[in-house]
């Protein structure tokens, strides 16, 4: 049996991790923690194939090496002398990894199953990408910046014109009266360019 | 001893007078925009000085020019170079009170070209500068996510592994250089516009435009933050990082002196450059700022302050660069040795632990000696940390790829890549302040366009046209004409422009009536320190900086970095030989502004020449008037 064990077509290398997933609360592996496995195994294969009983003593285990390594390979309940094909196994297992994990507090990385790659989760997309959320925000606030900024200067100016000419109506009033009239217009005047220049005799 | 000065008639028509100076001050006239307060323009004009160079560039010439022996060339150049040329061009824009061609146009008409020079280069500069900060807003838009789409590599067709390119590099790279750019193989090979750059690029100018839309109206206000936040952010990474693990290795690899690079001329060299551009002199930028400013402001109190806080900002920043670059070496070597480990313990199924990072190399060399075949098709890689820590820390890279990799092993590293790229987005927002300035400024001077537009429809028409033809680098090679005009558009030019500037003011202008000046602006005439090195020694570095560079540009043969998928050395980038249509690119980024300084002077020529003919007045009478704007209220 031992040489159908390794590295043949219907058995598979185990490698565990304990100390690398678990540090300080590591457990130690002993023939119990094997047990374990096999049931593990025997039970996955049993959900998978719906009514077929495996028990433990179809889950053979061999060259297992302080690393914690092993091979095994599993034999059908049936025939004890017919093994199960690596596919089936290979179902069977993918379908209950997680469970298995969770039975010896590992994960697909610490608990390998050499030539099974661990189906690999989606990365979860949002329906937005959440830079256009950010990008829409931000293109909303300079938006209404520019607006406001136009806005506000165009008023600016209008308000400027408007008193240019009010103004420019105003000091149009001055040379008909009385040069005076200055004192109307509020604020300080420079009289150095007033036109009281034409009332100076030459 | 009189200093030789060329003959310069009718200078003082063109520029107005102490007395004029006086006036103008009392009467707060002409519609020429003032700073609020001295902080503006202070935190302005550090903010135009300080951008992403302190952050990737001067960090990576630092480290590679043998680290702590960089700062003394760094620190002499910096004093002789540096801090001169800047009090030269606040002290002119000061005096003469107009932007970059109006102060070279008063000087002397023939040197408007140095002004016109000055607009093309902040044109060509800023036109590659904002797609970078649109690279950086693309980062940031995407930094508001857990995980952050960097960490991960995608899922390929059939969802049995992940996407090929992404597994031969790195989650980073493939996000920068797929995801991001979709960069193609080669710069002829253009590709099609990528729709989220275009948006990213939408959104930088939009950002600069609301910015800048009033000039110094509303850029002050925005430097308040803008200069500022980066400091802070700083600080933040700066506390952060020492708390990592191996953050002091990159520090003292930054640092360990290395004398004998000392005596290579290409340190000196570097050193001269950086401290130029990190200035960003000749850009035009300084000039205009400086001129809004009041008649008495001192000016040379204002060029050291501004030096010594960019020659401190770069050192800082170095030293958080590097404490982050050490954490990611350390964690990438950690991680390469704990892959070894596994390596060795699996294939001889050695239990657990057994072979730590202490024993490791004595094990290797045990079995090493016992089954050799075993341990050659295990393909064990070297796990160098000198390796690590001078991997790719310059310029797009570090921000990009080296940096966003060490951030993903940060705990809670979203946060750090918000605050990361907000730094570099303020960094750059406050250098793109003062090319604006650089390019508005000059066109309302040159009258091209009417004067009566607003300066809101200057600076949009600006943003505009620098956006469309930004788009250039929108597309798939965009990436690679980036590095050209980085290269050629924003070195060589400004150089030729800087040493034009000091020609000009000192001889043309005269250093004499430049003393005056500064007598009359500051209250006392400039020291010997001054005198010497504007009259000769910065000159001379200038020149011996441009001709080293021009040199050395022409000498080595053109060729760029290509991420390429096929190629052997992947995912290391490929040097690739440029196209030979380049060269006419090349000419028209670094040839045009440079040369517009004589062509200009000869076409100012031509027209005096042929307008004497038709202008019998000859010199036209120019009141005082009409070269400076009076106010509205005073009519005749």
């Amino acid at each position: 049996m031992s040489r159908l064990c390794v590295g043949s077509s219907h058995a598979y290398k185990v490698r565990i991790s304990i100390k690398t997933a678990l540090g300080n609360q590591a457990y130690v592996w002993n023939d119990n923690e094997m047990y374990l496995f096999r049931a593990a195994m025997a039970f996955a294969l049993r959900s998978y194939h719906n009514g077929q009983e495996f028990n433990v003593s179809n889950i053979m285990v061999c060259n297992e090496t302080p690393r914690v390594s092993f091979w095994f390979v599993v034999s059908s309940p049936e025939n004890s002398s017919v093994l199960l094909k690596k596919g089936d196994v290979e179902n069977a297992i993918r379908k209950s990894r997680n469970r298995i994990n969770g039975a010896f507090l590992l994960t697909d990385q610490t608990l390998e199953f050499i030539d099974i790659p661990p189906t690999l989760a989606a990365p979860v997309m949002p329906v937005t990408p959440p830079w256009l959320i950010v990008f829409g925000v931000v293109m909303g606030a300079v938006g209404a910046g520019i607006i406001f900024l136009l806005v506000s200067s165009l008023v600016q100016s209008k308000r400027k014109k408007n008193k240019k000419t009010l103004d420019e109506d105003r000091e149009d009033m001055r040379g008909i009266e009385n040069g005076l009239g200055c004192d109307n217009l509020g604020g300080v005047y420079n009289t150095t360019f007033s036109d009281g220049d034409k009332f100076t005799p030459m | 001893m009189k200093w030789p000065k060329f003959p310069n008639p009718g200078l003082d028509n063109r520029i107005p007078s102490h007395g004029d100076l006086e006036r103008m001050e009392k009467e707060e006239a002409g519609d020429r925009p003032q700073w609020d307060n001295k902080a503006q323009y202070l935190l302005t004009c550090v903010g135009f000085c300080v951008g992403l160079g302190n952050v990737w560039r001067f960090p990576y010439l630092c480290q590679s020019h043998g680290g702590g022996a960089f700062m003394i060339p760094f620190l002499i150049l910096l004093v002789l170079e540096g801090i001169p040329l800047l009090h030269l061009e606040f002290a002119i824009g000061q005096r003469l009170r107009k932007g970059s061609v109006g102060v070279w146009r008063s000087i002397n008409p023939y040197l408007t070209g140095v002004g016109i020079a000055s607009l093309f280069v902040s044109f060509l500069v800023g036109m590659y500068y904002n797609t970078i900060m649109a690279w950086i807003m693309w980062y940031l838009f995407n930094s508001f996510q857990n995980p952050l789409p960097w960490s991960q590599c995608p899922l390929n067709a059939n969802r049995t592994g992940v996407v090929d390119e992404c597994a031969r590099s790195s989650t980073v790279d493939y996000f920068w250089y797929r995801e991001t750019l979709n960069t193609s193989t080669a710069i002829d090979d253009a590709g099609g516009l990528q729709w989220w750059m275009v948006m990213a690029l939408v959104a930088a100018w939009t950002v600069l435009y609301v910015c800048c839309i009033r000039g110094i109206e509303t850029t002050g206000k925005a430097v308040y933050i803008t200069s500022t936040l980066p400091y802070l952010v700083l600080t933040i990474f700066l506390i952060r990082g020492l708390t990592l693990k191996g953050s002091v290795e990159g520090i003292k690899f930054l640092f360990t002196p290395d004398v004998n690079e000392l005596m290579n001329p290409a340190t000196w060299l570097d050193a001269g450059a950086q401290v130029f551009y990190s200035f960003s002199l000749a850009f035009g930028g300084l000039i205009s700022f400086s001129s809004y400013n009041s008649v008495h402001n001192n000016c040379e109190m204002d060029a050291v302050l501004i030096s010594i806080i960019n020659g401190c900002t770069s050192v800082y920043s170095a030293t958080v660069i590097y404490s982050i670059i050490g954490f990611r070496a350390t964690q990438n070597f950690d991680a390469c040795m704990s892959d070894n480990i596994i390596k060795l313990m699996n294939a001889f199924n050695l239990p657990e632990k057994n072979i730590t990072d202490s024993n490791y190399e004595d094990m290797l060399n045990h079995y090493n000696q016992t089954n050799p075949d075993i341990i050659l098709g295990l393909d064990l890689k070297t796990c160098d940390m000198q390796v690590y820590l001078s991997q790719g820390v310059e310029g797009t890279g570090l921000a990009f790829i080296v940096f966003t990799e060490a951030i993903i092993k940060m705990p809670i590293s979203p946060l750090w890549a918000v605050l990361f790229f907000i730094m570099l987005f303020c960094l750059g927002l406050s250098t793109m302040f003062g090319n604006i300035e650089g390019v508005v400024v000059p066109l309302q001077d040159l009258n091209i366009l009417p004067k009566t537009w607003p300066k809101e429809i200057f600076c949009g028409l600006t943003c505009l046209v620098s956006f469309g033809l930004g788009l250039i680098f929108a597309l798939r090679s965009g990436n690679y004409w980036l590095a050209l005009f980085d290269n050629f558009a924003g070195s060589i030019p400004l150089l030729v422009i800087g040493f034009c500037e000091m020609v000009a003011v000192i001889y043309i202008y005269g250093i004499d009536r430049f003393n005056k000046d500064i007598e009359f602006m500051v209250g006392h005439r400039p020291n010997i320190f001054w005198q010497a090195t504007w009259r000769v020694i910065s000159p001379l570095i200038m020149i011996f900086i441009l001709i080293f560079y021009f040199v050395t540009q022409v000498t080595k043969s053109l060729t760029y970095l290509v991420w390429d998928s096929e190629s052997e050395s992947f995912p290391t980038l490929e040097n690739r030989e440029y196209p030979p249509w380049i060269y006419v690119i090349i000419f028209i980024l670094a040839g045009f502004p440079s040369l517009s300084i004589p062509v200009v002077a000869i076409f100012k020529f031509i027209q005096k020449k042929c307008c004497k003919h038709n202008d019998h007045s000859g010199d036209s009478v120019e009141s005082i008037s009409a070269k400076i704007q009076m106010s509205d209220k005073i009519k005749f």
